[in-house]
């Protein structure tokens, strides 16, 4: 066993559990039927899923050339991105009213995304 | 001196951050490249320094390395749950619903970490900040009891980032 051939199940078995996971956030995406639940398969499944192929390059990079660093980088900007993309698509959905209204938070009057300005209460929300 | 050093420092982690970035992507390690990156930090630092007027009063680096850990093995965790429950539950048994976490943290920069942190770790997306931020709302993927969800989110991440931030 050399390190080459180590390195190669290595990199085939991240493979394979990438694709795996990316598949199975795709099938969440398409199976859940709530704005709100379908949110919840890419923003997890997906991360760990390109984690899994970026670690794969990785493993790649180092046995067989020069090692190479950027797939950290490529991790830690999608770990930040991630949550903010679903915590916009989230508001889109409360303010769409695509998913059942929140309850009322305890001390403030209400959620960011239904407070609306008094003077533009009178204009419908878009449907 | 002091008031020198705050006028060009303004975030010294952002600095710090800027010229590890710069140095990751450069993809090799040079003295040159690592000084460079420092005066890029400092230099965007400085420029961008109008949008960030308030800087976290303490900041204990320390205290962050356990809860990066924490947070990378329930993100690994989170991933299996949610595949299992993508894979094996059928959408009627499936019973999401709203969490209201009540927050004692207050600084934004700390409830910007909750909020990703929730998004990425068991079953939950944060979703929404009450329009004065004293609570955040939690969309749970599956559920019996909301109550519990919140007392663990409570216990083990905002309880630590509050040490860190506080």
């Amino acid at each position: 066993m050399t390190l080459e051939i180590i390195g190669t199940y290595a990199i085939g078995i991240c493979l394979l559990i990438g694709a795996s996971f990316a598949l199975i956030g795709t099938i969440g995406l398409l199976k859940f039927n709530d704005p709100m639940t379908r949110l919840h398969a890419p923003t997890k499944v997906g991360t760990i899923g390109i984690g899994a192929l970026l670690l794969a390059s990785m493993i790649h990079s180092w046995v067989f050339t020069e090692g190479s660093l950027h797939e950290l980088l490529i991790m830690a900007f999608l770990f930040v991105t991630a949550p903010i993309s679903a915590h916009f698509i989230g508001k889109v959905n409360i303010h769409k009213r695509a998913c059942a209204t929140p309850p009322t938070p305890p001390e403030d009057d209400t959620w960011s995304t239904l407070n609306v300005p008094e003077a533009d209460r009178d204009i419908a929300p878009h449907t | 001196m002091i008031r020198f050093y705050r006028w060009l420092f303004p975030h010294p982690l952002l600095t710090l951050l800027m010229a590890v970035v710069w140095i990751l992507l450069q993809n090799e390690f040079s003295w040159g490249m690592a000084v460079f990156g420092l005066i890029l930090g400092t230099i965007i630092a400085r420029l961008t320094a109008v949008w960030w007027p308030d800087r976290p009063v303490s900041f204990r680096f320390f205290k962050m390395v356990p809860y990066v850990l924490i947070v990378l093995w329930d993100i690994m965790v989170a991933n299996v749950q949610v595949a299992w429950i993508v894979l094996t539950r059928p959408n009627s048994k499936l019973r999401p619903a709203w969490v209201v976490i009540p927050l004692e943290l207050r600084q934004p920069e700390a409830i910007t970490i909750l909020a990703g942190t929730i998004t990425l770790t068991p079953g939950t997306v944060s979703a929404d900040l009450s329009d004065e931020g004293h609570s955040l709302l939690v969309h749970a993927l599956d559920t019996d009891n909301p109550e519990a969800v919140r007392d663990e989110i409570k216990n083990r991440y905002e309880r630590r980032l509050l040490e860190i931030f506080e």
